[in-house]
């Protein structure tokens, strides 16, 4: 094995990325702990907005879905890192000034409210148009047949829309949640330490370059890798009880 | 006339004012005094993003034709380098492909002997040819996986009607396989295409100079925070509304085969 690393010329990325001081292994760890946490807060409260926007233009009055109309469309052609600043900048100036008015001082903002604030708020335009589609798949006689049962409509939609739309909304939910894990990277452009700028720092402070972007693409590309096989199973058990469409239909 | 008819409700026409009153607040209460001066830079900042739009999409397309054919059809030893590449560029972020291009290859080029002293060198300093690599490249992973699905999705008797016509391989490829399989996914690549726009300001962080770069420069310069933001939005949503228009333009060309 060391005979291998020392034929390929290995010995010094080995060096550079491992785990204990003078490696820089533990900060990438570290950027890619803070990346996940950031991914999945935002793609939980992407889901949070996405179920009540995918309600409000499905269900709700005119005005509520010209609103959500307007969301979803100026979120979904603005860049990221547009939105992402704008965001940034207006939850910091709200949150200030709430301060100042109830006499406490300026509060420092922890890096991952606002990664998760910022980015929860961009899934959400996309959760919307995932779940509303979604919900449109689910044949319109399962849900009056629970009205017809009496079911309140939040009863309804816990037994009978969700599950039912589960197995349409995965895939769009899966490729989210790789949006998600992605746009994480765009938070470095704010200075949140997390993967991309870890690997930035490491890489400029060592000019190994390549030794540790690759390093950080081979981080991300494991956890798309694995959230493929996850969803993939996920699919699977949504998908349960439907009929196979294997031998189309015959 | 229908149409507008239609869309004018009354709670529409309140919306329409609302929005005009906070057009019209945003205008006077804001500051734009810093907009005269800047207003230069900032076209050719607008020039310098569609430039690269238009040409990263254009190269990445010619490049996720083979990509999109050698999956869909080709041996294995073209389908999985083909593969391979489309997963490493969909799996991990764009912002990382260009540091990786920019500072990775930036590094090693200058230790390369005589490189200094040929032709490519003023262009290998130059931080734009790394942003048109990367955006290209992004481009054509994500392309290439449409693009396989398209190819696959064109109707074998086209082909067969083809080959019967006594046509050669490659002009049954360039008059029928090529143009049905990209009628059939015109509103994917019209989506795409949008996401590319989105894409293109990450390129302002290895200092190429396009819109998003100038409004971080309007804001360093005089602390000005929203307006330039504001505007740029503005800009983001005007493109991205002309490209949504064009592809609808020529969608409806196309005779659909549904």
């Amino acid at each position: 094995m060391e005979a291998l690393i020392e034929w390929l010329g290995l010995g010094d990325s080995i060096a550079l990325l491992s785990l204990s001081s003078p490696g820089w292994g533990m900060n990438l760890l570290r950027g890619l702990a803070n990346s996940l946490q950031i991914a999945l807060g935002a793609f939980g409260f992407g889901l949070i907005i996405g179920l009540f926007g995918a309600y409000g233009k499905l269900y709700g009055g005119p005005i509520t879905r010209d609103l959500l109309a307007i969301y979803t469309t100026v979120v979904r052609a603005v860049p990221e890192l547009v939105l992402i600043l704008i965001l940034y900048f207006i939850g910091t100036d709200l949150i200030n000034q709430l301060a100042l008015a109830w006499g406490y001082g300026r509060v420092e903002i922890s890096g991952v409210a606002a990664g998760i604030w910022v980015l929860g708020i961009v899934q959400g335009a996309y959760a919307t148009e995932i779940l509303r589609g979604a919900m449109l798949a689910v044949p319109p006689g399962q849900i009056e047949a629970a009205r017809a049962y009496g079911m309140r409509p939040f009863l309804a939609m816990r037994r009978v829309t969700l599950p039912l739309m589960m197995a349409f909304a995965i895939p769009g939910l899966a490729n989210l949640w790789l949006i998600a894990t992605k746009d994480t990277a765009l938070l470095a452009v704010v200075g949140f330490s997390e993967l991309t700028l870890e690997t930035r720092q490491a890489a400029s402070s060592t000019r190994a370059y390549f030794t540790f972007f690759l390093a950080a693409g081979g981080l991300y590309l494991v956890v798309t890798l694995l959230s493929a096989l996850f969803f993939g199973r996920i699919e699977k058990w949504a998908r349960r009880g439907q009929p196979s469409m294997k031998g189309g239909g015959a | 006339m229908m149409k507008l008819r239609a869309f004018f409700l009354p709670h529409r026409l309140v919306m329409l004012v609302l929005f005009a009153a906070l057009v019209v607040w945003c205008a006077v209460a804001l500051n734009w005094t810093w907009l005269p001066k800047y207003l230069p830079l900032a076209v050719q900042g607008i020039w310098t993003t569609l430039l690269l739009l238009v040409s990263t999409v254009v190269l990445g397309f010619l490049l996720a034709v083979p990509l999109g054919l050698a999956q869909a059809v080709g041996p294995w030893y073209l389908a999985w380098p083909a593969r391979l590449f489309c997963t490493i560029i969909r799996g991990t972020p764009l912002l990382l492909q260009i540091w990786l291009l920019y500072y990775g290859l930036g590094s090693v080029f200058p230790y390369i002997d005589g490189i200094r002293d040929s032709v490519f060198w003023p262009y290998l300093r130059a931080a734009w040819p790394y942003a048109v690599l990367a955006l290209t490249l992004s481009f054509a992973g994500y392309e290439g996986e449409v693009m396989r699905g398209a190819f696959l999705s064109v109707r074998k008797g086209e082909l067969e009607a083809a080959r019967a016509f006594g046509m050669p391989r490659f002009m049954i490829f360039r008059r029928i396989w090529l143009p049905l399989a990209v009628r059939n996914v015109l509103p994917t690549l019209g989506g795409e295409t949008i996401l590319q726009l989105k894409a293109t300001p990450l390129v302002a962080t290895i200092t190429v100079v396009e819109i998003f770069s100038v409004s971080s420069r309007v804001r360093q310069d005089t602390f000005i925070i929203y307006e330039p933001l504001l505007l740029l939005a503005v800009v983001y949503m005007l493109i991205a509304g002309v490209i949504a228009l064009a592809f609808k333009l020529v969608e409806n060309r196309v005779p659909s085969q549904r």
